[in-house]
């Protein structure tokens, strides 16, 4: 066999056989997912304060809606939409609701709810059923009579939907984008980070335990440097790919536990009924897949494994020369390091720039520029980015990573042989294009 | 037949001359010592040999062919002075690891790890930690590393640092071992007792130049200083001479240096004549450590001053 197949196989074995790998790649999806299942917990449980404005046209349902702590309704006169989105903007309330004077309150109208903030889906059931309630209430009171049929009974209940609409910069879609853009690029980060650091471990183990004397007997420096290389990225990979399944996994698990959730939080909600939360539950399953159809999902990932490889190996190359260059001192390291980490650290200002401003020149050149690409182009992904600048982003990572790894090489293949000196940037400099 | 030849062999660092013109030749099965005080160049001269640095100048020639550092190294079992095993790693994974590393297949490399490790008693070690391991046991594991792969040439240095007397002895059976089933063993050490015992051939290195060349034999024969160690009786009056003087006269035995020109047998005679009885009578040679010392002392200095090279 192939002697870097040899010691990629080791490097990757004698990683993944350790109980931390195990640990680390189960307990952090279900930390993940226990997040996310708090978050949609708190967003069910809507423990919001709304004031909400009533523009009741039609007049019918004045004084019929049943006010609490959580949700009061107002009623105003003679108010456009526009008065009352100022007023919203005042802060004078939440949001408001305009019944039209031509509401059918019998037939499938709809009404409108809109607020400047996020409307959890349990408040916005709340609302919904506090309407529904006031509608049939005026219907059964149309039949305060005796002689009554079934049918007539039935025929009160109201079934009028709300849709919530929310003003404001930015609308559901965008706000996922930004959401994604920012997780990807942050994941990028902690990839180089993380794995970097660990290359940089590793080197520095077998130069501190002088394994690197007795390996270079046997193999080049270079596919010493490499097999531990990728190695390691094999580890991230694997590790990333089964937290991609635990967490796809988990998530397919959430709508089962989501009724629970639902009856807890009526429960704590008081007097609203317990209500089947098959409807709800599609909705929300919508809404995600809207915002997933919405951008490619597909694409992102395919990007995302070919910018984790690119920048992990481009900077993982980088760790491997400083790390063959220190001594025992891990304060050499963090010396050494500061020249790798400053980019990955502009990288991440660039990215927070590029989200807000995808389309701008710091996120073009950002998005292109080797040492910063893997970050700052995730970031723009999700926001539609021209096949052109991906390719060319593509190309020039993989010309960054050829040749930090030629100087890398280099360096290590000195470095790792060196004892005893403190050695600084310009003799590593020196080795790098010297010898 | 020569296995391993280099000639004019350099190597210049930024500051020193590591090496510096540097041939001599190892006979194929013999046991060869590179002696040399600290920071003479034996590790630049040995890592030249197990093709880790390419030398400046000069030739390495290998079983008659020049050195071809990918392929020759697979033939070649190298132990560092600074011993080094991954110590989170078992064991026998690591042994077997460092043998494939050397070109043998998984199956053969799992066979001979076990054969050695039954040879040294290490059967129970397979699932340990090199953390586990004492100084020695490392030691031990260390050298079968280096001669798992049945390398034609094994460099060894320093082998017996951190050995207790029983597992001193066990490697060193198994250099002569080695030696007998031809391979060739180059031994590195500062150790001048156990270089006189083992090895064949020595070369003495100092300051990056080859001081000293050959036999052991022949090398304490060349630094003879014509001593020579009379036993005799207590009390008995030394004669004066020109031919010789006493260096040293202890109460039954006297160190005598025979001046240039004069024979044994003149000494002896002159010795009956005087009265003297003469119980015993040998020649003293030289040990390698006086040798050693004397060379390197002889130099101006013993350790080595930085100095600017120009190429």
């Amino acid at each position: 066999m192939n002697k870097t197949l040899i010691i990629i196989q080791r490097e990757f074995l004698s990683r993944v056989q350790k109980k931390t790998f195990l640990l680390s790649t189960i307990l952090l999806p279900l930390l993940i997912f226990g997040f996310y299942a708090l978050i949609i917990y708190f967003s069910v449980k809507g423990e919001d304060n709304l004031h909400i404005a009533i523009a009741d046209q039609t007049g019918q349902f004045e004084g019929k809606l049943q006010s609490t702590d959580n949700i009061r309704f107002s009623f105003v006169k003679d108010q456009d939409a526009a008065g009352l989105q100022q007023a919203i903007n005042d802060k004078k309330y939440t949001g408001y609701i305009i019944v039209p004077s031509g509401f059918n309150a019998a037939g499938k109208d709809s009404l409108t709810y809109t607020s400047n903030a996020n409307v959890g889906l349990m408040t916005k059931e709340k609302i919904e059923s506090r309407i529904n309630k006031a509608i049939e209430k005026t219907n059964l009171q149309h039949l305060l009579a005796p002689g009554v049929t079934m049918a007539q009974v039935d025929s009160t209940r109201s079934n009028i939907s709300l849709h919530v609409s929310k003003q404001g910069s930015k609308s559901g879609s965008t706000g996922f984008a930004y959401a994604l853009g920012f997780i990807c690029g942050i994941l990028i980060y902690m990839v180089l980070f993380i794995y970097g650091s660990m290359v940089m471990r590793g080197v520095m183990e077998e130069k501190t335990n002088r394994i690197a004397e007795v390996m270079v007997s046997s193999v080049k420096p270079f596919q010493l440097m490499i097999g531990k290389i990728v190695g390691i990225g094999a580890v991230g990979l694997v590790q990333f790919l089964i937290w991609g399944v635990l967490i796809v996994g988990l998530q397919m698990l959430l709508p089962l536990l989501y009724p629970q959730l639902l009856e807890q939080a009526a429960q704590q909600g008081g007097n609203m009924p317990a209500m089947g939360g098959n409807s709800q539950q599609l909705g929300m399953m919508k809404q995600i897949m809207d915002n997933l159809n919405s951008v490619n999902m597909v694409q992102i990932l395919v990007l995302f494994i070919l910018y984790f490889l690119g920048g992990y190996l481009l900077y993982s190359s980088m760790f491997a020369a400083v790390g063959s260059a220190v001594n025992e001192d891990p304060q050499d390291a963090q010396q050494l390091m500061l020249p790798i980490t400053m980019p990955i650290i502009f990288s991440f200002v660039i990215m927070t720039q590029a989200i807000n401003n995808p389309d701008g020149g710091m996120a073009l050149f950002g998005s292109l520029f080797p040492l910063s690409s893997p970050i700052v182009m995730m970031a723009r992904l999700p926001y539609g980015v021209p096949g052109w600048q991906i390719a060319l982003s593509l190309l020039l990572l993989v010309l960054g990573f050829l040749g930090t790894a030629w100087l890398a090489a280099r360096i290590y293949r000195t470095g790792i042989l060196m004892y005893g000196k403190k050695v600084t940037w310009k003799e590593l400099w020196k080795w790098a294009i010297t010898s | 037949m020569s296995l391993l030849e280099v000639r004019h062999l350099k190597k210049y660092y930024a500051t020193q001359k590591a090496v510096d013109d540097i041939s001599f030749s190892i006979d194929a099965g013999s046991i060869f010592g590179l002696l040399g005080p600290n920071g003479a160049g034996k590790t630049t001269l040995l890592r030249m040999i197990t093709g880790i640095f390419y030398p400046d100048e000069g030739e390495i020639i290998f079983e008659g062919r020049p050195f071809n550092a990918e392929k020759d190294i697979l033939r070649i079992g190298y132990m560092p002075e600074e011993r080094g095993l991954y110590k989170k790693m078992k064991i026998g994974d690591q042994a077997v690891y460092l043998a494939q590393l050397k070109g043998l297949s998984k199956s053969q490399a799992i066979e001979k790890v076990k054969e050695w490790f039954e040879k040294f008693e290490m059967q129970s070690w397979w699932n340990k930690k090199v953390e586990d391991l004492s100084k020695g046991m490392g030691q031990k594991l260390q050298f079968v590393t280096t001669v798992l792969h049945e390398p034609k040439l094994i460099i060894l240095d320093e082998p017996f640092s951190g050995l207790d007397p029983v597992n001193s002895n066990l490697i060193k059976e198994e250099i002569y071992n080695l030696a007998k089933k031809g391979c060739t063993i180059i031994f590195s050490t500062h150790r001048m007792e156990q270089v006189e015992e083992i090895c064949d051939q020595i070369v003495l290195v100092n300051k990056g130049q080859k001081m000293l060349d050959g036999k052991v034999g022949q090398i304490r024969q060349q630094f003879k200083e014509n001593l020579y160690r009379v036993q005799t009786e207590g009390n008995i009056h030394v004669p004066v001479s020109g031919n010789f003087s006493v260096l040293k006269q202890g109460s039954h035995e006297w160190t005598i240096q025979l001046h240039n020109g004069t024979s044994t047998n003149q000494l002896l005679s002159e010795l009956i004549q005087a009265g003297v009885p003469v119980n015993g009578f040998n020649e003293i040679l030289p040990t390698l450590n006086d040798i050693f010392i004397r060379l390197v002392n002889g130099s101006t200095s013993a350790t080595r001053q930085f100095q600017n090279v120009s190429l």
